[in-house]
């Protein structure tokens, strides 16, 4: 087999005056830059009575800012021929454009804007809370298996109000929400010391960090917050939970496990990514193989780790889940005991010859993959620094994931043991 | 140090670069279109197969066809198969639509040619054996109940009917009786008359050689022969408006609008223009759409407005979610947009945001090679290429205030659109009925 080539990347790192750290990733072969700002607060950290808070503000901070006008945002990336976004994680809010490389300056101009001072009014918070309501109403409320598992597999798994809560939020939390709240939650968590700005793509180095600075350095220091800890024991006897779904035609099961500290413990979740690559990837994993095309019992079931799939995406605690949808409400029984069984299989037998191998090469082939639009790139390198405290971290992922090895896997198959987990079932309410 | 307070402007733009590219019709009629981008080592794949039938039964077949096609090949069965594309790094998977089979992949790309062998072994020797195929007619069975769920799926169908009546592009996804009906001897059959080179379309992008990887995918595929079987499809109907129809799906929080009208292609000398009405009116974030319902009113998450091309023609579609006790002021907003585009001009910094947001946007939508290969692959159902995204920008450079009236004018008329809601009936019947003509 040729070898599998390994990312090189162009990593730069710069600090302001302010506390505000920054990546750059100049790659010039297209005429493209992605720009990200990650704010190191998340839902996690949302006050009690203030559930889906983070998401909330996220949506403010699109709302006008110092020099703009309400809509102006949205306008100026548009018209610069560039898209935008901005997204809620458990442990970070990250907000981004995609820009032709002659909008860079434009594009650092308006994330200095709003990390100065979002224009935060009445009237843009009640707007955004009906948008906010739609968007719950969209991916929740009104659909099937909305918000399944992620809304309602944490309170199972977790204790504590951080782990544990809707992240989308209460109508009534959203709706008791205040500019004053709005105004707090800015001045704790948006500080520049408590952020990571990434450029990546076409750009020049000392040209970019010039213009970052100019941007940005005058923006006041402030302290950055201190982050608690959220970790919890794990689980000692198996919870379990269920969840009418009104819309749903056929149940579905949520298995929740937890899994190594992603950040203190790499090695060990990274075991835990593979084998939910061994036990769900493709037509040849050992869960598609007996529940899917043997046993007849489930109509897909997939594994993954981290909250929404992204195993690096947060710290500790966090999460290997697996979701199963089943055309028999009888059944949930025999899908758990097939699914302990091949479980155990690997835990007692390891992995068969060339399992891992394949496994692995297509993992990395998916990590290489992602990095190809530079959006995304920019976004990646601003994660690991973030989260894991280095961007370069992204270049060393192919070569820690070879040096898992085999007996790895069937260790980490063992720590699945049925004490060990949160089992969340979906009623189906829906007609058939 | 004080930090500018002014949105600085747009320094000169830097040209892309060419993209080096090599394009062959092989022998057995089979196109070959490989890009080189270099980048991730990663090569993608787009195969495209003609797969239009007016056959009531093709459907379901086609959809079986395609849930089968990866379980067993050659002397492979179905894990031997998933654990051989593993191990080049590489992923396929198989969709149908009313227009094409396709064959979508990515592979590392020092292994591409590994995958084009097991490419080759699935078209010529796809086993369909009888369990697998009982295995996936029973998950597609369940696949399909679980999309009828959804608010949204119910709403296109709807439209789908409304639009194009007894034309098979009235159906996209099939009945699931008629799946639960369809043997392996008749997804057989549909394979060995539809599934072979001559008209289809291989697009190949990545850090690769083009003219290397056109020889090796004509050699790797060259026992993939024959000529397809072409049947005759009838002409797409010009959707005629009717009364807003109302679905009605009980407790529903939100409603779900569908709209459609037919538009142009992009070979039409009014596409351009009409591309730039669109935008303006729904087709973005910054449109007038999207900030009246969303940004102003609170409506909705998000309205969107889109051009579709199919093989037949090209349509313009909206759709939009809305809160269930807005659904008339919602509607009445949409109308009123509709009808102030189609009846004023635009103005020239409406203009000039969309036609830079084209342009860009087709430069960003590019820029990665899955988004290069997807529009290489969409572009080549048409005979167009590369060449079209080139002069792109050039011809929506021209465009005018006049122009867009012009198709906005004639296309974005709220008279002109075909419409469904699916929602709370007892809740949004009336609301609606005062808008215009309603049928439950």
């Amino acid at each position: 087999m040729p070898k599998i080539p390994a990312p090189s990347f162009e990593i730069v790192h710069h600090t302001l005056d302010n506390g505000l750290r920054v990546v750059l990733a100049p790659d010039r072969t297209a005429p493209v830059i992605g720009v990200a700002v990650l704010y190191d607060v998340g839902m996690r950290s949302e006050p009690e009575g203030r559930t889906g808070f983070a998401h909330l503000f996220e949506h403010l901070m699109f709302q006008g800012s110092a020099h703009l006008e309400k809509l102006e945002h949205f306008r100026y990336v548009q018209s610069s021929g560039g898209t935008f976004n901005g997204s809620t994680h458990v442990d970070y809010t990250n907000y981004f454009e995609s820009l032709p490389s002659n909008a860079l300056e434009r594009g650092l101009f308006l994330e200095a804007d709003r990390m100065r001072s979002p224009r935060i009014t009445a009237e843009n918070l009640a707007n955004q809370l009906d948008v906010v309501k739609n968007e719950i109403r969209v991916n929740v409320m009104n659909r099937p298996y909305g918000g399944f598992p992620w809304i309602y597999l944490p309170p199972v798994l977790f204790d504590s109000f951080a782990n544990s809560h809707n992240g989308y939020g209460g109508f009534e939390d959203l709706e008791s929400a205040t500019v004053e709240d709005a105004a707090d939650f800015f001045a704790r968590y948006y500080a520049p010391a408590n952020a990571v700005l990434s450029v990546g793509g076409d750009l020049d180095v000392d040209e970019t960090i010039a213009l970052i600075e100019r941007h940005f350095a005058a923006i006041a220091n402030r302290p950055k917050p201190e982050r608690p800890d959220f970790g919890e024991p794990p689980l000692t006897s198996e919870r379990r939970a269920d969840h009418e779904d009104p819309h749903a035609p056929i149940p579905a099961v949520a298995l929740g496990y937890r899994v190594p500290d992603p950040v203190n413990d790499l090695d060990g979740l990274l075991a835990h990514v593979l084998l939910a690559e061994v036990l769900t990837d493709g037509d040849a994993s050992r869960l598609q193989r007996r529940l899917v095309q043997r046993d007849h019992l489930v109509t897909d079931i997939s594994a993954y780790c981290g909250e929404f799939g992204d195993p690096f995406d947060e710290r500790d605690p966090s999460a290997m889940t697996i979701t199963a949808h089943y055309p028999d409400a009888g059944s949930l029984d025999a899908v758990l005991r097939a699914t302990d069984d091949e479980i155990d299989r690997i835990a007692q037998d390891g992995l068969e010859r060339g399992e891992l191998e394949r496994v692995r090469t297509r993992l990395l082939s998916v990590l290489l993959r992602e990095l190809d639009p530079v959006i995304s790139r920019t976004l990646e390198f601003a994660k690991f620094e973030l989260v894991h405290g280095r961007a370069e971290m992204i270049a060393e992922l192919p070569g820690l994931l070879t040096e898992v090895s085999e007996d790895a896997i069937p260790a980490a198959a063992a720590l699945l043991r049925p004490d060990r987990r949160a089992v969340l079932e979906l009623v189906a309410g829906g007609n058939r | 140090m004080s930090a500018p307070t002014t949105v600085p402007a747009l320094t000169a733009p830097r040209r892309a670069r060419k993209l080096g590219t090599a394009e062959r019709t092989v022998g057995t009629g089979l196109k070959v279109i490989a890009i080189r981008k270099p980048g991730v080592p990663i090569a993608e794949l787009r195969l495209r197969i003609p797969f239009q039938s007016a056959a009531a039964t093709f459907p379901a077949k086609a959809a079986l066809l395609s849930s089968v096609l990866l379980t067993g090949a050659g002397s492979y069965d179905r894990a031997g198969l998933a654990a051989a594309i593993q191990a080049f790094g590489a992923d396929l998977s198989v969709s149908v639509d009313a227009d094409r089979l396709a064959i979508t992949g990515n592979v590392l790309a020092n292994r591409l040619r590994g995958l084009l062998d097991l490419l080759a072994v699935v078209l010529t020797e796809a086993g369909y054996a009888a369990d697998e195929f009982a295995t996936e007619r029973d998950r597609e069975v369940e696949r399909l109940t679980i999309a009828r769920s959804r608010s949204g799926t119910i709403a296109s169908e709807a439209l789908a009917e409304r639009m194009w009546g007894a034309h098979p592009y009235a159906h996209d996804l099939p009945q699931a009786d008629a799946v639960a009906a369809t043997t392996p001897a008749q997804v057989r059959t549909v394979h060995r008359d539809r599934v072979r080179p001559d008209g289809a379309v291989l697009v190949i992008v990545g850090d690769i050689s083009p003219a290397r990887v056109v020889d090796q995918t004509e050699q790797a595929l060259a026992a993939w022969t024959g000529d397809a079987a072409k049947p005759r499809i009838p002409k797409l109907p010009v959707p005629q408006p009717l009364p807003l129809l109302v679905v009605d799906r009980p407790d529903s929080v939100q409603s779900s609008v569908r709209m459609g009208t037919d538009a142009v292609t992009r070979t039409d000398p009014r596409y351009p223009a009409l591309q730039l009405a669109n935008l303006v009116f729904g087709g973005y974030f910054s449109s007038r759409w999207t900030e009246n319902i969303r940004e102003d009113k609170g409506y909705t998450y998000g309205p969107h407005s889109r051009i579709d091309h199919h093989v037949l023609g090209s349509t313009l579609m909206l759709d939009v979610e809305v809160a269930t006790e807005v659904t008339g002021p919602a509607m009445l907003e949409t109308f009123y947009e509709l009808g102030r585009i189609a009846s004023l001009p635009v103005t020239p910094t409406e203009l000039e945001s969309v036609r830079q947001y084209a342009i860009g946007s087709l430069a960003l939508s590019t820029s990665t090679n899955a988004g290069l290969a997807s529009t290489i692959a969409a572009l080549a159902a048409f005979d167009l290429g590369l060449d079209w995204i080139r002069e792109h920008p050039a011809r929506l450079a021209r465009v005018t205030i006049d122009d867009v009236a012009e198709a906005a004018h004639e296309f974005l008329a709220p008279s002109r659109f075909s419409s469904v809601v699916v929602g709370d009936a007892k809740q949004i019947a009336d609301p609606l009925s005062v808008l215009g003509p309603i049928e439950q």
